[in-house]
């Protein structure tokens, strides 16, 4: 285990402009994310967020800007090369095999890392055996650090949403992720499940020193548990720093709270 | 044979090196700890313990929940010849100040980050705390307080001292007497400060192995850890008989995984109070409410033939062939594998404790062909007084008094007993333990009871709560208020009682309905009602009630002690007693008194021998609001038997 200290620039978003036909997503937006740290994106809704996300991840491309990922730039993003090159995700409205049970869904986290052939993973022998169980047992560990041992073997769509939101984590954390994308975790929670997600995503970064880059909508929790924040508004940025520079920033206020013109 | 607990881990080491000790399920998988294993870790640790300063007659507490290095951590300290006190790991950082300050604790044992957070947030009013190890990591990494380490560093550190100090521990070990303290447990004492129990290796183990003969346990045995190891109970289930029978103790996951981890071990003894009992019956019940409609056909019509047939199999008494073969079909349809759902399939010997069950609760079990029983038992005497002999378990009695325990009770009807179990004293309370312990070995538990005529024990009430009906046709009879409360609450459309009858002619009682049990009954009923207040107040719900309060009586009736306690009258609350208003205890218990004195004029109307009274009382919602209830409300005569003289 690492002890959490924030590196150099690991992520770098350039110049990012996107349209949908004629409206425009984001215009010219750029950051950068360095290693081992908490990085929010907060907006209002429709401040193109998620779209910043989908374009980091490879599912939209931008028509504009470049995003550099360890030293690599791209001018577009291919899902599985992304997922690949170790950057794991998230998502807001929970994207997990719902007949499936708790460990599949995690199993299905280590897909990458899986080297024998389908022919024999489905006869289970030899080294397609050994090799399940290696990775049975980082999804073990998972388990563990996500506290759902009681929930093994249930169907993801039975259990509570709090739950479900903990599993598609441990999903992405099966990828043994260095950046992780983490759409709204908190969304839909209560106030204890929100503590509780607050805690693992602290552990995460802490413990395995995982860069975090998250969407939130719950000012708290982003204040209390990021290092530096992004404020997108109508696909621009209007804000870059620590949360108290943020806080006190004329436009970020504004554009949260309304501003008598 | 008398010894103490680490020789008997050295006795088990040396005499099943391989043997399983303890199992704790970690990554998804039983993870097994021997005997040879636990003992070379608790060596280990006695000598770190020792090297950290740890002296003979010191206390140490440890705090979590049932781990095996919490266990071990028990074993190393009473290696040294130190006393473990194990506390709750559920208590609020507060309530650990006073038994850490009382026996002057410097080294703790915290299995986590929270419980290690409590003791760091209470360690300015306990400055003489200086050493706390921890046996889970996670979180504390960034901790830097002095004093704190992790188990691990302990173990390291014992290990290069033992290699210095060839033989030390061992060494220690010899030099513990079976006469010395073992362990200190702390009771909650409902006033004032808690009082540390103090007992000695002999006194737990005498009763531990006494207890085992009595069932003729083995080290065969599989046993699930999941009560606080602060218990009593929990101790003398997983530590006490663990080490005395040489079985094996498996601890679960979490708390949230008993139920899959009970499925998994299928223990073979087994030990729980009544509300865990019908938690897991409950939960039965539901899914089978759900089940089609079939399958619930099947199920009732085998659980009527468990009814009649189980019990008296169980006890033994010869059962008609066509009930055996029935049963058996049953057995293979229905309670083999309900008893598998509940993780009872090898269950030999279940026993339950700490409050009154239910006889249809205790009756259910029994029928399916679990061998639960009820034992009587406290932290003074060590746990084991009496037990139910395998086929003579009944709901109203606790058992017979088992080897080395006398009885006898008092003048005032309280129960005596002396045991080679009993506590040694309180800890630096010798009032309180003059109290309780007579010069000449009598413990008083302050429980009122006798032993009847199969000298089995029956438990009425506290002493302190029986009382006398005074005047009328049953003058001078006992009345033990709780006792008829029970047993009016074991039904499930009562939800609380309260009974009147010390110094009165008669004895009246004030009952809380089930919402949710008469709802049901009611709405089965075509039966419309809007709320608590109206449910409460129907003729139909009385008459309910009424005919659950006559069969009370009728069965009270057949009882020599209490048959002057039958309820001739009774009436239904306008509105469910609540801690919030006082009238509860927070643990649910009824406050008689407060409730007499609230409810005054409820009580005048009830011996006054009106049929209606009318009463307004202030209520606190849950906002934290107050208002008025105001309903005028019946009451009704209940039939009271004749005394049946019992059969011997």
């Amino acid at each position: 285990m690492t002890a959490k200290k924030i590196g150099d620039v690991i992520l770098d978003v350039r110049n990012i402009s996107l349209s949908f036909g004629g409206v425009q997503a984001l215009t010219d937006i750029s950051f950068d994310v360095r290693e081992h740290e908490v990085r929010a994106i907060i907006g209002p809704n429709g401040a193109g967020k998620s779209s910043m996300l989908n374009c980091i991840n490879g599912v939209y491309t931008p028509q504009q800007g470049t995003i550099s990922f360890k030293g690599q730039t791209f001018s577009h993003m291919d899902s599985h090369q992304v997922a690949s090159m170790g950057i794991a995700r998230t998502f807001q409205n929970l994207a997990l095999f719902k007949g499936m049970s708790v460990i599949d869904n995690l199993m299905t986290g280590r897909n990458l890392r899986i080297r024998s052939n389908l022919l024999l993973q489905a006869l289970r022998i030899g080294p397609a055996e050994r090799e399940e169980i290696r990775h049975r047992e980082f999804v073990e560990h998972i388990i563990d650090f996500l506290e759902i041992q009681a929930h093994r073997k249930t169907a993801v769509g039975q259990l509570p949403y709090g739950l479900q939101k903990r599993v598609d984590l441990g999903r992405a954390l099966a990828m043994e992720p260095q950046v992780l994308l983490l759409d709204e975790p908190m969304a839909g929670m209560n106030l204890e499940e929100k503590q509780d997600m607050s805690r693992f995503v602290l552990d995460i970064n802490d413990e395995f020193g995982t860069t975090v880059v998250l969407i939130e909508h719950d000012m708290g929790v982003v204040m209390d548990i990021s290092d530096r924040v992004v404020v997108l508004d109508y696909g621009k940025k209007i804000g870059d720093g620590t949360p108290e520079e943020v806080r006190n920033n004329p436009a970020v206020i504004s554009a949260y709270l309304g501003t008598t013109h | 044979m008398q010894t103490t607990f680490p020789k008997l881990l050295l006795q088990h080491a040396a005499e099943r090196p391989d043997a399983a000790a303890m199992r704790e399920k970690e990554y998804g998988i039983w993870q097994t700890l021997s005997w040879s294993a636990l003992a070379a870790m608790v060596e280990a640790l006695a000598c770190g313990l020792h090297q950290a300063g740890l002296r003979r007659n010191e206390h140490m507490v440890v705090v979590g929940a049932n781990r095996p290095r919490l266990y071990a951590t028990m074993l190393a300290a009473q290696s040294l010849g130190a006393v473990p006190i194990p506390l709750y790991q559920d208590a609020a950082a507060a309530e650990c100040v006073f038994p850490i300050n009382n026996a002057d604790v410097r080294f703790a044992f915290a299995e986590d980050q929270e419980q290690v957070d409590k003791l760091l947030e209470i360690r300015e009013r306990c400055p003489q705390l200086e050493h706390i190890y921890f046996d889970d990591p996670r979180g504390l990494r960034k901790y830097d307080a002095i004093g704190l380490a992790s188990i691990d560093e302990l173990l390291a550190a014992g290990k290069a001292f033992a290699a210095l100090h060839d033989g030390f521990a061992c060494a220690e070990i010899a030099q513990g007497q079976p006469g010395d303290e073992a362990a200190m447990f702390f009771t909650s004492g409902t006033t004032g400060n808690p009082k540390g129990v103090v007992h000695t290796h002999n006194s737990l183990l005498n009763r531990a192995q006494a207890g085992a003969r009595f069932d003729g346990l083995t080290h065969a045995e599989e046993v699930l850890a999941y009560m606080p190891p602060a218990w009593i109970g929990q101790n003398i289930f997983s530590y006490a008989q663990w080490l005395a029978c040489g079985y094996v103790v498996n601890c679960p996951e979490s708390a949230a995984t008993v139920n899959i981890d009970l499925k998994e071990i299928g223990p073979t003894y087994y030990f729980a109070p009544p509300r865990v009992f019908e938690g897991l019956l409950t939960s039965v019940m539901i899914r089978m409410e759900d089940a089609s409609a079939i399958k619930r056909k099947i199920f009732h019509a085998c659980m009527a033939v468990a009814q009649r047939v189980g019990p008296a199999r169980m006890n033994g008494q010869p059962v008609g062939l066509v009930d055996r073969l029935l049963y058996r079909l049953g057995d293979w349809i229905v309670y083999g594998p309900l008893r598998n759902n509940l993780g009872m399939s090898r269950v030999r010997v279940a026993y339950t404790a700490g409050e009154a069950i239910g006889p249809d609760l205790f009756t259910f079990y029994r029928s399916i062909g679990v061998n639960l029983k009820q034992l009587y038992g406290s932290t003074e005497t060590a746990v084991f007084v009496c037990l139910q002999p395998d086929s003579e378990a009944r709901a109203d009695t606790v058992g017979v008094p088992i080897e080395g325990v006398e009885i006898k009770v008092a003048d005032n009807g309280e129960i005596l007993v002396r045991s080679p179990g009993l506590l040694k004293a309180y800890y630096k309370d010798p009032e309180a333990t003059a109290e309780v312990l007579s010069a000449d070995g009598w413990y008083r538990t302050s429980d009122a009871g006798f032993l009847d005529a199969q000298g089995h024990l029956k438990i009425i009430d506290r002493v302190k709560d029986v009382g006398r009906i005074a005047g009328g046709a049953n003058d001078g009879a006992m009345f033990a208020p709780k006792y008829v409360e029970n047993k009016l609450k074991f039904f499930p459309f009562i939800k609380e009682v309260v009974a009147y009858g010390d110094g009165r002619d008669r004895v009246c009682v004030m009952v809380n309905i089930d919402v949710e049990a008469v709802g049901n009954w009611a709405e089965r009923r075509n039966l419309p009602y809007a709320g608590y207040t109206d449910l409460a107040q129907k003729p139909e719900v009385y008459q309910l009630i009424q005919d659950c309060v006559e069969k009370v009586n009728a069965d009270l009736s057949r009882d020599q002690l209490l048959a002057g306690s039958q309820v001739s009258r009774f009436l239904v609350l306008h509105k469910e007693l609540d801690a919030d208003d006082g009238e509860l205890t927070r643990t649910n218990k009824v406050r008689r008194g407060f409730i007499a004195e609230k409810y005054q004029p409820l009580v005048e109307a009830l011996y006054a021998g009106k049929t209606a009274q009318y009463i307004e009382t202030a209520v606190k919602f849950e906002d934290g609001r107050s208002g008025q209830v105001s309903a005028t409300l019946k009451i009704s005569d209940a039939k009271t038997f004749v005394p049946v003289k019992a059969a011997a």
